[in-house]
C-alpha cells in the first residue's frame, strides 16, 4: 500500500465505568483500544472504600462483625466467620457443636448462593437474559432460609464470637433437606440450558488464560486458582472448623481459561450441596449454640491471622491485639482484590465482547475489592 | 391496486391512495405497538415472571404509555454531536423500513405494489438502513456509539450477502423476483418452498436474524458490552424512532419469510382453503415473530469475530452450493 492510501489509525481511549453494566458495581477500567482489540487496560479503584478497617480499630469485636457482612456482601456467612474465627482463635475459644454445624450448613448455603449470582449474571454479560431471572429464584430460597434464621436476607449478622447468634427455628433443618435434592436437579437443568450450548462453549474456551506459574504469581486464590490444575482448598488443605468431618472434592481444571472457571464453579455448587447434606445428617439434636464467653470480649495481646476458602477465594483476617477490647490493629484478605491483580494481563490483545467474558468470570465483589 | 394507477390522476384514486397507505400504516404501527407487548409478555414467561399487566387491562395499553413517555420527552442532542446529521439518520433508517412493505403480498388480492422485481426492491432498500444506523452512531460523537455503528456497518454488509443469495434457490426454482409469482409458484407445486430449499430456508432465517440484530446477533446493541450501541446518545422521540425501524423490519422479515418459504397466504392442505388467506398469512407471520423472541429468551451473543466467520465462512459457501445444486436439478429434471 503506498503511504497517500494508508488509512490512519489511532488508538482511543474508552473509559468503562464506572457505571458500566458489566463491571458488577463501580469498577472504572481506562482501556485502550486498536480497532476492537484492547491493547492495554488499566483498573482504577477505589469507588466503594469506606475504610473498613480504620474504623474497625474503634470498634469492640461484635461491632466488627456487621461491617464484616458489607465487605462481601454476596457471601455475608463467610465474611462473618472469618472474622470471629480469628477472635476465637486468639482467644483459644471452644465452639459447642451445634454452632459449628449451623455455621458450616449457612457457609455452604452461601457458596452456592454466591455461585448462583455469579451464574446469572455471568450469563448477562454474555448476552443470554433468562439464567439471570432463573438462578435468582433460587438464590431467593437460599435467602429465605437465612431470613428465617436470622432476619436478613444480605448482611446476616449471624455469627458471634464463641458460636452463633439464633438457633435453627422448628422445622428448619428438614426444610434445607428438601431444598439439597431440589437444587441438584435445578443445577442438572442449568447444564442442560447453558453449557452445552455452542454459542457459550465458543465464547468461552480458551479466553483469559492463566497458567499456574502466573496464578502463583500474582497471588490467585480460589476458582482463579484450581482452574490452572492446582487442588488448593483451605477447606481439606488447612481444615478450619468441623471441615475435616466429611467427605467432599476439590475440582479443578487445567485450561485456565474461562470455561474452566465455569464448570468449576457448577461442580463446587454440587460438592457443597454434599457437604450441606452430610452435615444435616449429623447435625446433633440438641446443644448450646454459644460457647461461654465473657460479657466483655477481651482479646489476650498478642496477633493471630487464620484464612478460610470464601466462595471468591481465599479470605483472611489478621488482628493485632494489645489486651483491650478493640483490635489494635485489623488486616482483611480479600480475595477479591487479589484476583482483580490479574486483569490487566489477561484483557491485552483481547477485543472488548472478551474482556466483558473475563472480568465476568473473576467474579468480583466491589464491596470487597475497595475495603 | 394497479388498476387504479392506470386511471387519470383524479380525486377519488388520490384519496384511495392516501387512505390505503394510511390503513397499512395503522397496521404496521399496531403490529409495533402489539408486538413489543407480545415480546415482553413471551419473555416474561419464559424468565418465571409476569410482563407488563398495570396498564390497560392485562397491560395492553403499556406500550402506548411507553411510546407517549417517549413523545413527551426532552429532545436532547449532544453538544459535540454533529447536529444535522444526528437529525437525520433516524429518518434515514426509518423510511426504507416502511418503503419495504409497498411490495409485500398479504393476499393474492391485499397488496400495493405488484413490483416484476419485488424481491429486489426489497433487498436493496432494507440495505439503505444500515446508513442511517452509521450516521446516528457516527453524529453521537461518543466512543460506544461509533464502535456499535462500525460493528452494526459490518455485520450488515456480511450477512446481506448470504441473505441473498439464499434467496436466489426460491428465485431459480420459480423464474420470477415477483413476490405474488413466488407464492402462485409454491401453490402449482403443492409444497412449500421450505422443503426442497430446506438449506436455503435454514441460512435466510440465521441471516434475516443477523439482519435483524436479534439475539443470538444483537451484537449492535449488545448491552452488556457496548451498554446499548449506535443510539446510546438518543432519546425520546428520535430513539423511539430507531425501535420504530427494529420493530417495523421484524413486521417485514417475518412477512417475507411468510411469502418466500411458507407460501404465503395458502392453506397447508387443499381442503382448509375456506379459511381466508389473510388468516393463513397472520399465522405463519406470528409463529417466526414468537420464534425470534424466544431465540431472544434463550442465547447468549456471539463475538464480533465469531460472527464474522460464520457469515463468510459457513452461511456465504453453503448459500453458493445451495444455488448450484438447485440449479443442477433444475436443469436436469
Amino acid at each position: 500500500m503506498s503511504s497517500s492510501t494508508k488509512l490512519r489509525t489511532e488508538e482511543m481511549l474508552l473509559n468503562v465505568g464506572p457505571q458500566h453494566p458489566s463491571t458488577h458495581g463501580v469498577f472504572r477500567l481506562i482501556v485502550k483500544i486498536d480497532g476492537e482489540t484492547i491493547t492495554e487496560a488499566i483498573p482504577v479503584i477505589g469507588y466503594l472504600h469506606r475504610g473498613t478497617e480504620k474504623l474497625a480499630e474503634d470498634l469492640n469485636y461484635t461491632q466488627i462483625i456487621p461491617y464484616t457482612d458489607r465487605m462481601d456482601y454476596i457471601a455475608a456467612m463467610t465474611n462473618n466467620y472469618m472474622m470471629v474465627h480469628t477472635v476465637e482463635t486468639l482467644m483459644g475459644l471452644e465452639i459447642p457443636e451445634r454452632a459449628e454445624y449451623l455455621r458450616v450448613i449457612v457457609m455452604e448455603l452461601q457458596r452456592v448462593a454466591s455461585h448462583l449470582l455469579w451464574f446469572g449474571t455471568y450469563l448477562l454479560d454474555l448476552g443470554a437474559l433468562s439464567p439471570l431471572l432463573y438462578a435468582f429464584a433460587d438464590r431467593e430460597k437460599i435467602l429465605a432460609f437465612f431470613n428465617e434464621l436470622c432476619g436478613a436476607r444480605l448482611t446476616y449478622n449471624y455469627m458471634r464470637v464463641g458460636g452463633v447468634k439464633w438457633d435453627a427455628p422448628e422445622g428448619w433443618i428438614e426444610k434445607v433437606k428438601e431444598f439439597v435434592p431440589y437444587m441438584r436437579k435445578q443445577i442438572n437443568d442449568y447444564h442442560k440450558l447453558v453449557t452445552g450450548n455452542e454459542v457459550v462453549i465458543n465464547r468461552l474456551t480458551g479466553i483469559g488464560v492463566i497458567t499456574q506459574e502466573d496464578a502463583i504469581n500474582y497471588s490467585l486464590s480460589g476458582v482463579q486458582l484450581r482452574s490452572t490444575g492446582m487442588a488448593w482448598d483451605l477447606r481439606k488443605d488447612a481444615p478450619y472448623s468441623i471441615y475435616d468431618r466429611f467427605k467432599f472434592e476439590v475440582p479443578t481444571e487445567t485450561a485456565g481459561d474461562c470455561f474452566a472457571r465455569y464448570k468449576i464453579r457448577f461442580r463446587e455448587m454440587q460438592e457443597s450441596l454434599n457437604i450441606v447434606e452430610q452435615a444435616l445428617e449429623q447435625f446433633p439434636k440438641e446443644g448450646e449454640i454459644m460457647a461461654k464467653v465473657p460479657r466483655v470480649l477481651r482479646t489476650p495481646q498478642g496477633e493471630a491471622f487464620t484464612r478460610i476458602e470464601a466462595p471468591r477465594g481465599e479470605i483472611g483476617c489478621y488482628i493485632s491485639s494489645n489486651g483491650k477490647d478493640k483490635p489494635y490493629r485489623i488486616k482483611f484478605r480479600r480475595p477479591s482484590f487479589a484476583n482483580l491483580q490479574v486483569l490487566p494481563k489477561l484483557v491485552k490483545g483481547q477485543n472488548i465482547a472478551d474482556m466483558v467474558a473475563i472480568l465476568g468470570s473473576i467474579d468480583i465483589v466491589l464491596g470487597e475489592v475497595d475495603g | 391496486m394497479g388498476a387504479y394507477l392506470e386511471q387519470s390522476f383524479g380525486l377519488q384514486n388520490s384519496l384511495v391512495f392516501i387512505l390505503s397507505a394510511v390503513v397499512l400504516l395503522a397496521i404496521v404501527l399496531g403490529f409495533v405497538t402489539y408486538s413489543i407487548y407480545f415480546q415482553r409478555k413471551i419473555l416474561g414467561w419464559m424468565q418465571l415472571r409476569i410482563g407488563p399487566n398495570r396498564v390497560g387491562p392485562f397491560g395492553l395499553l403499556q406500550t402506548v404509555a411507553d411510546v407517549l413517555k417517549l413523545l413527551l420527552k426532552e429532545d436532547i442532542i449532544p453538544k459535540a454531536a454533529d447536529k444535522p446529521l444526528f437529525i437525520i439518520a433516524p429518518v434515514i433508517a426509518f423510511v426504507p423500513a416502511f418503503g419495504v412493505l409497498a411490495v409485500m403480498p398479504f393476499t393474492d388480492k391485499l397488496h400495493f405494489a405488484d413490483v416484476g422485481v419485488g424481491l429486489l426492491y426489497y433487498i436493496a432498500l432494507s440495505g439503505i438502513t444500515v446508513l442511517g444506523v452509521i450516521t446516528g452512531g457516527w453524529a453521537s460523537n461518543n466512543k460506544w456509539a461509533l464502535i456499535g455503528a462500525m460493528r452494526s456497518a459490518a455485520q450488515m454488509i456480511s450477512y446481506e450477502i448470504p441473505l441473498v443469495m439464499s434467496v436466489v434457490g426460491v428465485i431459480l426454482m420459480t423464474g420470477s423476483l415477483n413476490l405474488i409469482d413466488i407464492v402462485e409458484k409454491q401453490k402449482e407445486m403443492g409444497m412449500w418452498f421450505f422443503i426442497p430449499q430446506f438449506l436455503g430456508f435454514i441460512i435466510f432465517i440465521i441471516a434475516q436474524l443477523a439482519e435483524l440484530s436479534r439475539t443470538p446477533f444483537d451484537l449492535t446493541e449488545a448491552e452488556s458490552e457496548l451498554i446499548s450501541g449506535y443510539h446510546v446518545e438518543y432519546s425520546g422521540f428520535r430513539w423511539a424512532f430507531f425501535m420504530l425501524t427494529e420493530y417495523v423490519y421484524i413486521f417485514a422479515m417475518a412477512s417475507l419469510t411468510t411469502v418466500l418459504f411458507l407460501g404465503g397466504w395458502l392453506p397447508p392442505i387443499e381442503y382448509l382453503s375456506f379459511i381466508p388467506g389473510i388468516i393463513w398469512f397472520a399465522l405463519k407471520f406470528v409463529a417466526i415473530v414468537f420464534f425470534i423472541f424466544w431465540l431472544q429468551a434463550t442465547f447468549p451473543r456471539m463475538r464480533v469475530d465469531q460472527l464474522m466467520q460464520m457469515g463468510w465462512k459457513v452461511l456465504l459457501p453453503l448459500s453458493l452450493v445451495n444455488i448450484l445444486v438447485t440449479a443442477v436439478l433444475k436443469t436436469v429434471l
